[in-house]
Parts: C-alpha cells; sequence; structure tokens
C-alpha cells in the first residue's frame, strides 16, 4: 500500500488505470479470491473453470481432444465466414465459386483449411468421445453432459454432411442422395419406413414420396436447387447456431459436475 | 429504511384484506389469468412451431412433373431401351416382344443412376456395380431387388402417359398389375 508511485510496475500502474478496470472489473488480481473474481467476471472466460486441478492439464489424459474440438469449431466458423464471401449456393455457380476459391482467390488454402478442419473436427470429437468413455467420465453426475456431447457429436456429423454437398460435383450429389436415402427407412416419417403405411386414411397415404422427411430435406423429391440452399442455410447458420448453444451448455457443465474428470 | 421496503400493498395476493376489494386480483382470479396466459403462450409457441415445420413443405415444385406424355407406341422399336427420357423425367422406356414398360432410373441399392449399356444388354450403376437385365430384373451387384416400373397407359390422344406417382414393385408381384405394362 505504501508502494511509491516511481516503485509502481507498469502492469500496476495499467493495472489501476480507469480503463483497464471499466474493462477487467478488477486490478490485477493479487490473491487466489482475486483471480478467480477475474474469470468470474469474464463473459467469455465465465464458462471456464476458474482453477484447474493439476491433472487436468495432463495431456496423457485428457488428450485435450474437448479443446481441440473447440479450436477447430472456431477455425471453421472463422475460414467458413470468409468462403460465405465468394461461395453462392445456386446450381449455376457453386462448382464453379469453388474452383474460383481454389484457383483464383487470394490464399486459396482457405477452402482446403476448412475442409482439413472439417475432417480432423469429426476426428477430434470421435476421440474425445473415446476418451470420455474409456475413462469413464460419462459416469453420474456427468451423464447429463454425456448425453449433450452425443447430441454435438451428432451436429458435427450433420454439418459434416450438409458441407459436403456445396462444391456441387458428382462425388457431392451422389454421396449426398445414398445419404439422404437413408431417411426415407425413417420409421413413421419415411415413405419407405415402417408404420408408414399405417398413417393413411382410406387410400390416400399420409406419408409419401412428397411429404416426408426426406422431402423436408431436400426440398423436392431429389437432389436438386432446393436442396443445395437448403444445406447451404444449415451448414452456415442453423446448425452452427444449435451446436453453439449446446456448447455452452456442455462446458458450463463440466464446471458444475465439479471439473474435469481426473483419474480414478 | 425498511419499512419503505415493506410499504408496498397492492402485491399480488399478499394480503387477504385488499382481496375483498373488488378492484383488486384476488389469488384465485390470479391463478385464473396466469392459467390462461401459459395455455394462451404454449398454444401460441406450439402454432409457431407446427406452422414452422409446415413452412418445410412446399407448395410448388420447380421439377419435372410426375405425370407426362413420351410419345406414340409406334415410336419404339422392338427389344430396344429408349433412354431419352432418363435425364429429363428419369424412367427408360422398354419394349419387349409383348409390352412396353417404363422402368425407375433408380438403383436400388442406395439410389444412384444406373447406365444402359447397349453392347453387354445391361442397366450398369457406376456407384457400386449393380447390374440390371432389361426387364429390370437384379443380376449382379449389391442391389437388393429389380428396378421399379412406374404406371403406363395410353392417353386420348394415343400417346403413352406415364405416371410415376404409381410405382410397382417386382417382389410384391406387381409387375402383373394390368397397370404396369402396356400391350402393343
Amino acid at each position: 500500500m505504501a508502494k511509491d508511485d516511481k516503485q509502481k510496475s507498469l502492469l500496476e500502474r495499467m493495472g489501476e488505470s480507469q480503463v483497464w478496470k471499466s474493462i477487467i472489473r478488477s486490478g490485477v488480481p493479487q490473491t487466489r479470491r482475486q483471480r478467480m473474481h477475474a474469470i468470474l467476471g469474464s463473459v467469455f472466460l465465465h464458462l471456464h473453470p476458474a482453477r484447474l486441478p493439476k491433472h487436468a492439464v495432463k495431456v496423457g489424459y485428457t488428450w485435450c481432444m474437448g479443446g481441440l474440438s473447440f479450436f477447430l469449431f472456431v477455425v471453421l466458423t472463422i475460414t467458413g465466414i470468409l468462403l460465405m464471401f465468394y461461395y453462392r449456393p445456386t446450381v449455376e455457380y457453386a462448382y464453379t465459386d469453388i474452383i474460383d476459391l481454389t484457383e483464383q482467390v487470394p490464399l486459396g488454402i482457405m477452402r482446403e483449411l476448412h475442409r482439413w478442419g472439417a475432417h480432423a473436427m469429426v476426428l477430434t470429437v470421435w476421440l474425445h468421445m473415446l476418451r470420455v468413455f474409456m475413462t469413464g467420465s460419462y459416469k453420474p453426475p456427468r451423464e447429463f453432459n454425456w448425453g449433450v456431447g452425443v447430441l454435438l457429436m451428432t451436429l458435427t456429423l450433420f454439418l459434416s454432411f450438409t458441407g459436403y454437398l456445396l462444391p456441387w460435383d458428382q462425388l457431392a450429389i451422389w454421396a449426398v442422395t445414398v445419404g439422404t436415402n437413408m431417411a426415407r427407412a425413417h420409421p413413421f416419417i419415411g415413405h419407405e419406413g415402417p408404420g408408414a403405411s399405417l398413417l393413411a386414411i382410406g387410400d390416400i397415404n399420409l406419408v409419401h414420396m412428397g411429404s416426408d422427411v426426406r422431402f423436408a430435406l431436400l426440398g423436392g423429391r431429389f437432389v436438386g436447387e432446393a436442396t443445395l440452399l437448403r444445406f447451404y442455410v444449415l451448414h452456415c447458420i442453423a446448425v452452427p447456431f444449435i451446436a453453439m448453444i449446446f456448447m455452452a451448455v456442455h462446458f458450463w457443465r463440466i464446471r458444475k459436475d465439479g471439473g474435469i474428470s481426473g483419474p480414478l | 429504511m425498511n419499512e419503505e421496503k415493506i410499504m408496498p400493498s397492492a402485491s399480488v395476493g399478499a394480503s387477504t384484506k385488499d382481496s375483498s376489494n373488488e378492484n383488486e386480483m384476488g389469488r384465485r382470479g390470479f391463478f385464473k389469468w396466469l392459467t390462461l396466459g401459459w395455455i394462451a403462450f404454449a398454444s401460441a409457441t406450439g402454432g409457431f412451431f407446427t406452422v414452422m415445420i409446415r413452412f418445410l413443405f412446399p407448395n410448388v415444385l420447380f421439377e419435372p412433373p410426375q405425370t407426362f406424355k413420351i410419345g406414340f407406341p409406334d415410336d419404339f422399336a422392338m427389344n430396344t431401351v429408349d433412354i431419352r427420357y432418363k435425364k429429363s423425367f428419369n424412367v427408360w422406356v422398354v419394349r419387349d416382344d409383348e409390352s412396353i414398360f417404363a422402368l425407375s432410373t433408380v438403383c436400388t441399392h442406395l439410389g444412384c443412376t444406373p447406365n444402359w449399356l447397349q453392347t453387354e444388354e445391361k442397366f450398369k450403376c457406376p456407384c457400386h456395380g449393380s447390374g440390371f437385365r432389361m426387364t429390370g430384373i437384379n443380376f449382379e451387384g449389391p442391389a437388393p431387388r429389380p428396378l421399379e416400373r412406374y404406371k403406363v397407359s395410353l392417353s386420348n390422344d394415343g400417346q403413352i402417359l406415364v405416371d410415376k406417382t404409381k410405382s410397382f414393385k417386382w417382389e410384391k408381384g406387381e409387375w402383373e398389375n394390368p397397370e404396369s405394362f402396356l400391350i402393343v
């Protein structure tokens, strides 16, 4: 307290400035309590645990796969937004815009970063689940968060699937044709699925080629321009939006369920 | 200070004295309106989500029509596969010794589009190698069942009318159905 102005370091002086205090809300944290408050006082940091047990930073135990998945999600969001400045989701332009992105636009690697990042994220999400499963970290009190994680994995795969159509080449069109044909067999809401024929009024089928879940996904009876637009919107807006909500819940629950699980 | 905080007397359901006043809302009235409010809220939300799902099913499709004319029976030569309508309507028109029928171009394995190979007289799928005879019967590759046939009929002007909304599956014995072929 009795420190002279001249003795104060630059950091200390910064910590006492109004600009710093208005942003961080407290001065440079000195005690454990103050450090805790610095974390809790920030909207971004407060999802993260205020203090970490030593084992939580042991890569051999955690593999850091959850963190890497989040990192890749951020990378994919940034590169994805950049790609959106050039890509047009129409039958006429989609294929050539991707060629343009890789060959003419500066830093053509941006598209590859997005693609590689997507492949990597599917991998890290699976490895993250494997680690959580093998360490038994899905057990109570973390069973709810495991459920949220399974949902996030599904969303990751769906993001991967919807993104696959966007280059609009033969591989994409037929892969999505094959993939969406699975929806035909969905019980009750797929027109070839079990129970779909029960949903009928007399001779009129309520669930048919033009009214089932596959139809809603494709926006038509086959993969066409409506599908491209639908997958684009799902890929860029709808699914990331839902994923972000559940990611916030996921990270928050790690804290609430007693922090990251440790070796038994 | 403290007394000031407690002062507000109009708080809902807090005091029984006030409920005797007819302008004040009593405990019972409060719950009545609360229930009504929640029902209204729930039905509005439910209605909105229903409408949202309905929104995803368009009324008008910008796709080729499901029912279309493909020309006169004489336009199709004996024992040939006509591939003219493959791209526009996704059907092959096949004429054998006694009839004309319309085959679906959708592979029964995973839904790709096979090609008609004239020299080998078979439909061959490029995705996983399923093969079908001219009749639509599968004989090689992973396809589990024959290609489907569509309803064909003669329209008033003598042209063949194909109706893709009605399909006939061999494994259900539906190829016997007289609507699935045209005797010529």
